[in-house]
């Protein structure tokens, strides 16, 4: 069954009869990532207003690829479990070369994780469970659809804004800006910055089609398929995946010189669907012809404007690193603001979103054009190392590894960062929390589930955690006047050592690790965090 | 002879150095750019044996 799309309602807001007072942060668009900054503020007790031009969501599935990182941050969102039970769970992934298997790889091959590496859910479910959970808070989230932002001027230390409804425009004033009004940003083109990168000039034609009978044969476990060389379709590649109701995505790239209006018809993707499946029947879902991009912006945080997500950087959809990169983002970000409007940061601590993403942009960027340059040889000698890495691969396990079909989306390491204290430890300060699993009085829980949200001491060593103010705790198979779990199966000693102490940011990233519970030097990696200046 | 992965992380980013190290050359200069990277890398192994492992490896795929 297709997708209904139900339209949000539209109420004329306040705006239009009377003046609205300033607003502390206006998020100008409700795509995934601009619900997701809402409900993350949200949680932390910061009301926000989300502007959309638009009353529905996502019309075709665009992301379906959700990475574990993503998920468990959806999870300290409220929506990460129900994207789980509807999602569809795969790890594996094969590479063909013509009918051959060539490499396969299993992308989460230990247990005691909350979370897959990934499940495929289509864009429009992420967005309407968001927009469902936004409607948890009532008082904190203003959503207005059919408010489409026609201009913005920062005037210091406040931004002012230009909005059209279908009642006429009124203008609203807001202390933070946070532009996340996709890959076209009108944000950015008002502003007149430069949005460089990489532009691939082959066009790829994604299709969902409904079916009952599974396209992977007698595979009933769900799994990534990539052909290069595919021998049911003269081009280069194509790409399979199943998501839930039935629906699968194939991605066949097309080449250069096609024409994009005339590709997407029925006429000429029937035909073309058919050559995978055979006679088997279908139903088409939704098609779309797409050129990629990989690019970005110099800087995300332009003094009073604050861009995330798409607006920020766009990379081709191979390793599926936009919107899991864009919720990286929001993660990165929620907690910052919300330290800096509650003056238990200063202002300044805003840059760190800046350079931390700005790393993580270039890193999905990075492996995203890699990816991308593989699959689209530019010239014969490209296309020439291409096949031969490709029949190397039969014999030789070196160049199995060169095969890229894409690099999955992965947790950004923040290392580098000024907000982290050096420091040696199983888990590095900079990289994310990794789950485990724990059982409390009676409960079965997971890490993730109850480390993320606050700065917070985790440690799986007999040492006993000293309380500092704004600091949450969690003992692992310890007893104490603070939350106290026992390791399910092992995997939080393995994973954490059983000597070491871990303060945690908001968003779930190590920040620092100690040998004793030094409250001084735990409290001074506190404040690093939040940006102290020493 | 080693036919497993060595260039561990390095791998994508010494395919991408290499289609970079290609770029705008014509097809034959792109051969010829070949054959001096086989010659230098030949010197660089600088061992027989080894090297006519690698020729009869490369010749057999
Ligand atoms: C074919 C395809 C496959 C993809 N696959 C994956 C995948 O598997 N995994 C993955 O992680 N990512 C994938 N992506 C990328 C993913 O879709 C994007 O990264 C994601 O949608 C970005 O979310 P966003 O909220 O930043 O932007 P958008 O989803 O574009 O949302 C922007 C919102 O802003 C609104 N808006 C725009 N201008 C204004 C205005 N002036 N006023 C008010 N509102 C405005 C728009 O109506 C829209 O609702 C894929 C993309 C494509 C095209």
């Amino acid at each position: 069954m297709a997708y209904d799309y139900a339209p949000f309602p539209y109420t004329p807001p306040l705006g239009l009869t009377e003046p609205e007072q300033r607003h502390a942060i206006v998020i100008v668009g409700a795509g995934p990532i601009g619900l997701a900054m809402a409900i993350d503020l949200a949680q932390q007790g910061v009301a926000s207003v989300v502007l959309d031009d638009n009353n529905v969501v996502s019309v075709g599935s665009r992301a379906i690829c959700w990475a574990k990182r993503t998920l468990e941050i959806f999870d300290r969102l409220g929506i990460g479990e129900r994207m789980l039970a509807k999602g569809v769970t795969w790890k594996v992934g094969r590479n063909f070369h013509g009918d051959k298997q060539v490499y396969a790889f299993d992308l989460l091959p230990e247990p005691g994780h909350k979370y897959p590496a990934f499940i495929n859910l289509q864009q429009y479910y992420v967005e309407q469970y968001l927009a469902e959970r936004a409607q948890d808070f009532p008082d904190l989230i203003d959503l207005r659809f059919l408010n489409k932002v026609t201009n913005h001027t920062d005037h210091g230390d406040h931004v002012a804004l230009s909005i059209s409804t279908p009642d006429g425009n009124y203008t609203i004033e807001t202390n933070y800006y946070i532009a996340c009004d996709g890959a076209g940003s009108a944000t950015r083109k008002r502003m007149d910055l430069p949005f460089e990168g990489q532009t691939f000039e082959e066009h790829f034609l994604i299709v969902d089609v409904e079916m009952e009978t599974s396209p992977f044969g007698n595979h009933d476990t769900p799994e990534r398929w990539f052909w290069f060389n595919p021998p049911f379709h003269n081009g280069q590649s194509a790409l399979l995946h199943k998501q839930p109701d039935n629906i699968y995505r194939i991605d066949l790239q097309l080449g250069p010189d096609t024409d994009p209006k005339e590709e997407a018809t029925e006429e000429k993707v029937i035909p073309r669907i058919k050559a995978i499946v055979g006679d088997t029947p279908f139903r088409l879902d939704w098609m779309s012809v797409y050129k990629f991009r990989c690019a970005k912006l110099d800087r995300f945080v332009h003094n009073r404007v604050i861009f995330v997500g798409d607006s920020a950087h766009v990379v081709s959809p191979f390793g599926a690193r936009g919107g899991n990169g864009g919720i990286q983002d929001v993660d990165n970000l929620g907690w910052k603001l919300a330290a800096i409007l509650k003056q238990d940061a200063p202002a300044s601590l805003i840059e760190s979103y800046n350079t931390e993403r700005v790393h993580g942009s270039a890193e999905n960027i990075l492996n995203s054009a890699r990816a991308t340059n593989f699959m689209t040889p530019k010239s014969p000698i490209e296309a020439l190392f291409r096949n031969e890495v490709l029949k190397l691969a039969a014999d030789h396990s070196f160049a199995r590894k060169m095969i890229n079909s894409g690099r999955l989306s992965q947790p950004c390491n923040l290392a580098t960062s000024p907000l982290q204290t050096p420091g040696d430890a199983p888990i590095l300060p900079g990289f994310p929390i990794i789950d485990a699993p724990l059982e409390g009085s009676n409960v079965t829980t997971w890490l993730i589930a109850e480390a993320q949200g606050q700065f917070t001491l985790v440690t799986a060593s007999p040492t006993p955690l000293p309380a500092i103010e704004g600091i949450n705790r969690i003992g692992i198979n310890q007893q104490a006047d603070y939350p106290c779990f026992i390791s399910v199966g092992g995997h939080a000693e393995t994973r954490y050592g059983t000597d070491k102490i871990y303060l945690l940011r908001p968003d779930g990233h190590v920040c620092a690790v100690f040998n004793t519970a030094d409250p001084i030097a735990i409290k001074a990696a506190q404040d690093r965090a939040l940006g102290a200046t020493t | 002879m080693i036919l497993e992965d060595n260039l561990g992380p390095d791998s994508d980013a010494f395919y991408n150095a290499l289609m970079n190290t290609h770029e705008g050359l014509t097809e034959a200069q792109s051969h010829a750019l070949n054959a001096r990277l086989v010659l230098i890398l030949a010197n660089e192994i600088g061992d027989l044996k080894t090297l006519t492992a690698l020729l009869e490896t490369a010749r057999r795929s």
